[in-house]
């Protein structure tokens, strides 16, 4: 087995032994070990995923056997461009939080760097696996560890959110089972390539249960992508977040559109035989209900923190949306702009803390609603020295806000404008009509898109203008270097996206051709199997 | 023993969706509990009901019809272990709300009647 092929199980190892070592050397003393730990395996984890991506882009899928097993019945890890992206995205996200945390975050409560290491072995094993019981197990790992996180710094407003968060996510994960067992019933498999190859040949009697099985199991995606009308929790459990957990829980959101993105193309795709297509329709319609309800809930939100949660809600409903449109075209922008949204939210949540910070608890909600909300919420901040502040702070804050609107709103210059600009342009030209008619759905998408644009935009102004303008009572937050930082760096990577959107359309577009090809997926799977157990045979 | 088994996941099932909609922390628990027996049921229940039935396949392989699915039951293990694991926790997250929000209440405060 070659070296790049076993670099592949690193970014699962690597923090499930960080995580490890961290539990053991638990307490006050030794945390400054514990998080330089954290930073050094997250900083590990980002090169691993770089170099992943390198190989990724070669354009074959690398496949891990785990116990070296060949592919049907061994679990394998997959690598092709897709996961490597979202690798990569993760692992920047993860990096910039940890650090954003070091200010004085991770101090908020026990076990927060092996947690943080826990939850990233759940979501790269996720983006990695080719099994679907094994999806299952790092689906329940990264959800564990998000348990622990969404409580780090306790309080009441954070318990209250958790519990609903956790039984939202087990009834969940029951429903997971139900669809993989469904389908394990109808097929006798779990291996994803095996699963499509065997697809087509279903019987027409036991047709029905297998899409109800893969309905059940869309469910269950769907919720944790935040889907309308099962994303209720959503905005009061990632407002309730410390920010640096916000920021990484991002991402989360982001493992159910992935998983839904890969098994409705490699599944459901062109060559599926009588199932092709099926829940396109489905995902486009509740794609475009997400943003809608994103959008309205952006308008409606008085709470900074909240107003990212609708906006992680716009962004997983605008790729939904896209997935249900079916095309290579649409995917391939629908890949760019969830890298940048994601980017963008994660700076977001993090900035939120900052700007709240010199500010009195609730000042952005309106007199009259702050009545009606009632209760008094318990900020349980650590309040202590901050540190030094850096210079020309709230000219800083403005700009990153500046930028985190952008992005998220999808204006020029940065990247959130290429992306939606890539997304529509590519649905109303399908492909496979050119010259012809814009599919109702493609104007459908834009008018939505444009709507939520605009109504993030002005939430984000409304927002601005309270915080920068209209706050004769603020005092100037001391924000400390290593907190501006990570803010900085995603948007700056936002601001690279945009410099360099030419080669990472491409990336992308090569992504959304090889998702788009299941038979390619398929035989690189199953045969490399094949082939290298006649080499050992030899 | 078909009819049985069905009813006996429906049961479980629909007691487990009933309790879950409860606004009592501890019936959430309980209808969680339930709902994943019912799960687990389903999954053995996935790799076809049978008796007697060993699950390795002997020397003399023959038929593989005769033989038991073993795959379910591995993942039911898993699913046991991990709805344990979960359950576990969720009833940590139960006793620390119970005791800030000082209410079983699952929103945290008592509705206002």
């Amino acid at each position: 087995m070659s070296g790049a092929s076993s670099l592949i199980i690193a970014p699962i190892l690597l923090p499930l032994l960080a995580g490890a070592c961290m539990l053991l050397l638990n307490g006050e003393r030794h945390r400054p070990i514990v998080a330089s730990l954290n930073v050094g395996a997250t900083v590990a984890l980002v090169c691993i995923a770089t170099i992943l991506l390198g190989i990724s882009d070669a354009g074959t899928r690398d496949v891990y056997r785990l116990g070296n097993w060949p592919a049907p019945f061994g679990i394998v890890l997959v690598l092709d461009r897709l996961s490597a992206l979202m690798l990569l995205l993760t692992n920047i996200l993860a990096l910039a939080s940890v650090v954003y945390s070091l200010a004085r975050w991770h101090r908020a409560g026990a076990h927060f760097h092996s947690l943080f290491q826990f939850l990233l072995m759940g979501l790269d094993g996720a983006f990695l696996t080719g099994d679907l019981f094994n999806l299952f197990v790092f689906f329940e790992l990264l959800l564990a560890a998000s348990y622990g996180l969404l409580l780090h710094g306790s309080g009441l407003a954070r318990v209250k959110a958790g519990l609903h968060y956790i039984v939202v996510n087990l009834a969940a994960s029951l429903l997971f089972l139900i669809g993989v067992s469904l389908i394990y019933g109808v097929t006798g498999t779990l291996n994803m390539a095996d699963l499509a190859a065997r697809v087509p040949a279903v019987g027409a009697e036991s047709r029905g249960l297998l899409e109800a099985g893969a309905g059940v199991l869309a469910v269950a995606f769907l919720l944790k992508a935040g889907m309308w009308p099962l994303n209720f929790w959503l905005p009061t459990a990632y407002a309730a977040a410390s920010p640096p957990v916000a920021s990484i829980f991002a991402i989360m959101t982001k493992v159910g559109v992935y998983i839904v993105l890969r098994l409705s193309l490699l599944l459901f795709g062109e060559d599926a035989g009588a199932s092709a297509g099926f829940g396109r329709e489905f995902l486009l319609l509740a794609g475009l209900a997400t943003i809608l309800f994103g959008a309205i809930g952006t308008l409606a939100s008085q709470d900074t923190a909240r107003l990212g949660g609708f906006s992680v809600l716009i962004s997983s409903g605008t790729v939904l949306a896209a997935t249900g449109m079916g095309q290579v075209g649409v995917t391939s922008g629908a890949l760019f702009y969830l890298v940048s949204s994601t980017l963008g939210i994660s700076a977001f949540f993090l900035l939120v803390e900052l700007i709240e910070r010199g500010r009195e608890p609730g000042a952005d909600m309106i007199a009259v609603t702050r009545e009606a909300y009632g209760e008094e919420d318990e900020r349980d901040e650590v309040e202590e020295d901050v540190g030094t502040a850096i210079v020309a702070t709230m000219g800083l804050l403005g700009v990153a806000f500046i930028g985190c609107a952008l992005v998220i709103a999808g204006l020029p210059p940065l990247s959130g404008f290429i992306a939606k600009f890539a997304l529509l342009a590519a649905a109303l030209h399908p492909a496979d009509q050119p010259g012809g008619a814009i599919p109702g759905s493609g104007w459908a998408l834009l008018a939505v898109l444009i709507l939520s644009g605009i109504a993030t935009l002005v939430a984000m102004a409304r927002a601005g203008i309270r915080i920068f303008w209209a706050s004769p009572d603020r005092t100037v937050p001391r924000v400390r270097l290593i907190e501006m930082a990570p803010i900085m760096f995603l948007l700056f990577i936002c601001a690279a996206q945009t410099v360099w959107a030419g080669p990472v359309i491409r990336f992308m577009q090569a992504a959304a051709h090889s998702l788009h090809s299941p038979a390619d997926y398929i035989s690189d799977v199953l045969d490399t199997g094949a082939s290298s157990r006649q080499a050992e045979g030899k | 023993m078909e009819f049985v088994l069905a009813i006996g996941i429906g049961t479980l099932a629909a007691s487990g969706v009933w309790l879950i909609l409860r606004p009592r922390t501890f019936q959430v628990i309980i209808g969680l509990s339930l709902l994943s027996y019912a799960v687990n049921l389903f999954i053995v229940a996935m790799g076809r009901v049978r008796t007697g039935a060993p699950v390795l396949i002997a020397k003399e392989a023959g038929d593989p019809a005769r033989y038991a699915d073993p795959l379910p039951q591995a993942l039911v293990l898993t699913a046991i272990v991990i709805s344990f694991a979960t359950t576990a926790l969720f009833l940590v997250v139960l006793l620390a709300s119970r005791g800030l929000a000082r209410t079983d209440h699952v929103d945290g405060q008592e509705p206002e009647a």
